[in-house]
């Protein structure tokens, strides 16, 4: 929720007195640099922020915040995040958590958090393994990745965290990469200003354990390889030589010397329907990968309602003393 | 014939039925004016886990039986004196326990082949006599009676058959005497708009109780006085309507909001549909996920300044095992209900058991103390749930709560207890730094050892929690052995130190004595019944019911010096009593029954004389 005020705070002042202990070249070191620039943009008090995660690398981000944060239990973050925003609705809550925490052990509350349009911003570092217990497959590694718990190869198949999202009827659906600096810092304000819950998911290279996994997307090719969705603006990338063109309902790839602007498919952050198409060019062999605001809609969002109904029921039930509810119905005096 | 009078101090009635028969309403509604009427009373609900097990069979008989009485009494009885049959499979699991002489009314009309096959009778028992000997038999056609009737009234057949168990409630107020005025009133209210229901209901009860005025098989009506209670305002209340109002009377004094996040489970689901009912006091409730989501999110709330509480049973707490090692590690203050049934795995759902105190002491990873108290009556429930919430605010913890099957479904008469009158409970935030210009989240108070709470959205005082170990003081991450041993030691003195909140214990006979029940929690009437029927016959028997648990009070010990002989009875194979034998090195005897049931007080005082000889 947006809320402006002349409070003003700096990246500085956002840096916690903690030594950040991440492994030396991390991705994480970029996401949370670009966080502590972005967010004194916001206007908000600094205060009003709340930082929760779950257990994992990514998890240990709120230690490095110097706003109220909690360090949970692992997978939970969603749930613990819930119960700070209906308990204050006044808060900017923020779940950091990853592949593992967010989607392994904690889908269910994912899922859930999503479903009820509770009213956080959630950050997904995507790095398709396991880093703090150094190196097993994650839910988002891909088929045949060889790992320590892994030696002959996964045979999961991995999770498409926005298309699971969506079905989970998710009502802001991002995605960028920690690289890209410009690009995360603008998801992070979309999602901010996004009245529900939103999840952006940041692809993060652990430079340990598997790195490189992005390098088509970060690496000298990686306009060739992204597609930077952009509302209400033609599907074009590859710096424009390339388009996405709808062939019956199967998207395809034409070269933009042999066809023209109009034949491409526009993108519409409010039509389901083309955000679950986009959703699929995850991974894809052909199609490039969609970073930017796949989906964004209104819907009412569960920290309001709730205020919502209590308001209501204290208007139509009037406000009563405890003692009043136990004198009422069949009661009886002994004198 | 003329019908007369006697008047008796108490009587046990037993209602039972198929699932589908309303045995519990039937049940509820006599208990509603039986205390109205002024009796003292304790009811116990029996019911199976299939919300429709196939009709007439044994697994779907469900029973609810009360105790009434002109005295002062602790426990719904063990033998019914009349046990209302509604059909053969309820004859069939009863029967054994209704007292030599006792009564049974029977509908007939349920006892046909099929549902006498059903129950595994090969003859009716009704009509073959073999009853005769030991009970009195009163066989009614209840489903002929209810559609003569109603007669008239525009509903189905179905629907018209559905009355039988207000015309056998009818029987039952005739035979005790008791005014139809409260369930007529009742039904207005339950059916209200649907006038051709509550003419049936209200024709059907009427039919019982005028059916027992001109029939001659009842040749005795019963009187029971109305009992000597203490002076005050009384109404009917169960165990998790009573906690569930005690923790709203919390909310209150202490000013904070409740915040509840649940996930449903039998049987402590009522607690999250009475909270949910409460929005008008601002009462958040949160129908979780799952058990897990339950009480993170309570965590969550309370960090933002709520008054957290999660309820669940055995099961549940299993799963939020490792969430409340967080609670206990942040110092939040929450209140954590486990209304116990039996166990283990998925157990005896809908039936009591007090096996999850082991698992409350020690059902966490690492050194994790907690309070735990365990209300010891259905009433009691509401000081319990008040007392849990002050203790958690005032030492910034999570504590334990650990209620029953029986004392959640069952009922007594309860005084209403004047909420101005309870302990104040102080609530402070931080607002400012405590340690010059910083704030440190685990500064403890020197009394107490409480940490301050300082919740998001107060300036200056930004700060994180979380799960691994904290440097005293500034709550920082810290891996160093010396904190990690200190901190443990914080922890675990910080819940001894509950212990000077807890008022003496409140001995039941002399502070000297053979032999002493202790016992905790839901046990309580059987073992105070117990000690009144011991002490009446000259036994040196005293009774203490401990309701905290952790810590205990600190007089226990010199209690326990006070007697030759300890026993303790649990629902459970011997959990307490492990613990007070590790505790104060007492060889206490233990008596421990794992029925689904409510141990009887007579099983206590037989025990207790073979002990003493």
């Amino acid at each position: 929720m947006e809320q402006t005020n002349t409070i003003q705070f700096t990246k500085k002042n956002l840096e916690s007195d903690q030594a950040v202990r991440w492994c030396p070249g991390c991705g994480d070191y970029a996401i949370l640099s670009q966080t502590q620039k972005t967010m004194p943009d916001f206007g908000r008090k600094k205060e009003e922020f709340a930082f929760i995660s779950g257990i994992g690398c990514s998890s240990r981000f709120p230690y490095y915040m110097n706003t109220y944060g909690f360090h949970s239990i692992h997978g939970r973050a969603p749930a613990i995040a819930s119960g700070v925003k209906i308990a204050n609705p006044d808060l900017s809550v923020w779940v950091v958590t990853g592949d593992g925490d967010g989607l392994s052990i904690g889908g269910n509350h994912f899922m859930h958090a999503l479903r009820r349009n509770m009213d956080l911003n959630i950050m997904m570092f995507n790095n398709r393994i396991y880093g703090l217990t150094k190196g097993q497959y994650s839910p988002t590694s891909k088929v045949g990745h060889v790992t320590k718990a892994t030696p002959n190869g996964s045979i999961d198949i991995p999770l498409n965290p926005p298309l699971l999202a969506l079905g989970a009827q998710a009502t802001f659906v991002a995605r960028t990469i920690d690289r890209w600096q410009k690009h995360l810092s603008e998801m992070m304000t979309r999602s901010y200003n996004h009245d529900g819950g939103s999840i952006i998911e940041v692809y993060q290279n652990c430079n340990i354990f598997n790195d490189g996994a992005f390098e088509e997307y970060t690496g000298k090719e990686k306009f060739d390889n992204v597609i930077e969705l952009k509302n209400n603006e033609p599907m074009l990338f590859a710096r424009g030589t390339k388009g996405i063109k709808m062939d019956g309902s199967n998207p395809v790839v034409v070269d933009m010397e042999k066809h023209s602007v109009d034949e491409i498919l526009i993108h519409d952050e409010t039509n389901l329907n083309q955000a679950l198409i986009v959703a699929n060019w995850t991974s894809h062999p052909v199609l490039p990968e969609p970073i930017g605001v796949l989906y964004c809609i209104d819907k009412p969002t569960y920290n309001q309602e709730m205020v919502n109904q209590i308001e209501n029921a204290r208007k139509v039930r009037g406000k009563r003393s405890v003692q009043d509810l136990l004198n009422v119905g069949d009661t009886w005096t002994v004198s | 014939m003329g019908k007369t009078f006697k008047t008796i101090d108490e009587a046990v009635i037993r209602f039972a039925g198929d699932s589908g028969d309303g045995m519990q309403l039937t049940g509820g509604r006599f208990t509603e004016t039986t205390a109205i009427v002024g009796n003292d009373l304790s009811t116990l609900p029996d019911f199976p886990a299939e919300i429709r097990a196939p009709a007439g069979s044994l697994a779907g008989v469900s029973a609810f039986q009360i105790r009434f009485s002109s005295k002062d009494i602790h426990t719904p009885g063990h033998r019914p004196d009349v046990l209302v049959s509604m059909n053969p499979a309820a004859l069939k699991v009863h029967q054994k326990e209704i007292i030599p002489g006792g009564t049974i009314i029977a509908n007939t009309d349920a006892f046909t082949k099929k549902n006498l096959n059903f129950a595994g009778y090969e003859n009716n028992p009704i009509e073959d006599g073999t009853l005769d000997d030991y009970f009195t038999v009163i066989p009614i056609e209840m489903n002929k009676m209810v559609k003569a009737a109603c007669e008239g009234i525009d509903l189905s057949p179905k629907l018209v058959a559905r009355t039988k168990n207000l015309f056998a409630l009818g029987v039952l107020f005739y035979m005790y005497d008791r005014p139809l005025d409260a369930t007529e009133k009742w039904l207005r209210k339950k059916f209200k708009g649907k006038d051709a229901i509550i003419e049936a209901n209200t024709k059907a009860l009427n039919a019982g109780y005028n059916y027992g005025d001109t029939t001659e098989l009842f040749t005795t009506r019963y009187k029971v006085e109305k009992a000597v209670l203490p002076k005050g305002t009384y109404r009917n209340i169960n165990g998790n309507y009573a906690t569930s109002l005690g923790l709203l009377a919390a909310s209150e004094r202490s000013g904070l909001d409740i915040f509840y996040g649940g996930y449903p489970i039998t049987p402590a689901s009522d607690i999250l549909h009475t909270l949910a009912s409460w929005k008008h006091f601002g009462v958040q409730t949160f129908q979780a996920e799952d058990e897990i989501a339950g009480i993170m999110s309570i965590i969550g709330a309370s960090f933002a300044g709520k008054l957290g509480v999660t309820a669940t049973s055995g099961p549940g707490i299993a799963l939020k095992g490792e969430a409340m090692g967080l609670a206990v590690i942040t110092e939040l203050p929450m209140v954590i209900i486990n209304v116990q049934r039996g166990g283990p795995s998925t157990g005896l759902p809908t039936k009591t058991e007090q096996s999850d105190l082991n698992q409350a002491f020690y059902g966490r990873n690492g050194e994790a103390p907690m309070p735990i108290i365990a209300p010891s009556t259905p009433g009691d429930c509401f000081l319990a749930a008040y007392e849990a919430c002050k203790i958690a605010i005032k030492y910034m913890t999570p504590v334990f709560y650990l209620s029953d099957g029986y004392l959640a479904n069952g009922s007594e008469p309860w005084k209403i207890p004047q909420i101005k009158d309870l302990d104040p409970i102080e609530v402070k935030f931080s607002d400012k730094p405590n340690e010059g210009d910083s704030f440190l989240p685990y500064k403890r108070d020197d009394k107490t050892l409480s940490r301050p709470w300082a919740l998001p959205g107060t300036p200056g005082l930004e700060h994180r929690l979380g799960g691994i170990e904290k440097e005293e003081n500034t709550g920082h991450v810290n891996y160093d052995p010396d904190n990690h041993h200190r901190m443990t030691e914080l922890r675990k003195e910080k819940i001894a130190r509950v212990a000077s909140d807890i008022g003496k214990t409140k001995i039941y006979g002399d502070s000297k004595g053979d032999l002493l029940i202790l016992g905790w929690g839901g046990t309580y009437g059987a073992c105070r019944s117990s000690a009144e029927t011991l002490r009446e016959e000259n036994y040196k028997v005293s009774h203490v019911q401990l309701r905290w648990i952790n810590p205990f009070p600190s007089d226990l010990k010199s209690i326990l010096s006070n007697f030759k002989n300890v026993l303790i009875p649990e629902i459970n194979m011997g959990q307490l009593i492990k613990l007070i034998r590790s505790e104060f090195l007492v060889d206490a005897k233990g008596l421990n029954l794992v029925r689904g049931k409510p141990i009887g007080a007579p099983v206590i005082t037989e025990k207790v004389k073979e002990i003493l000889g």
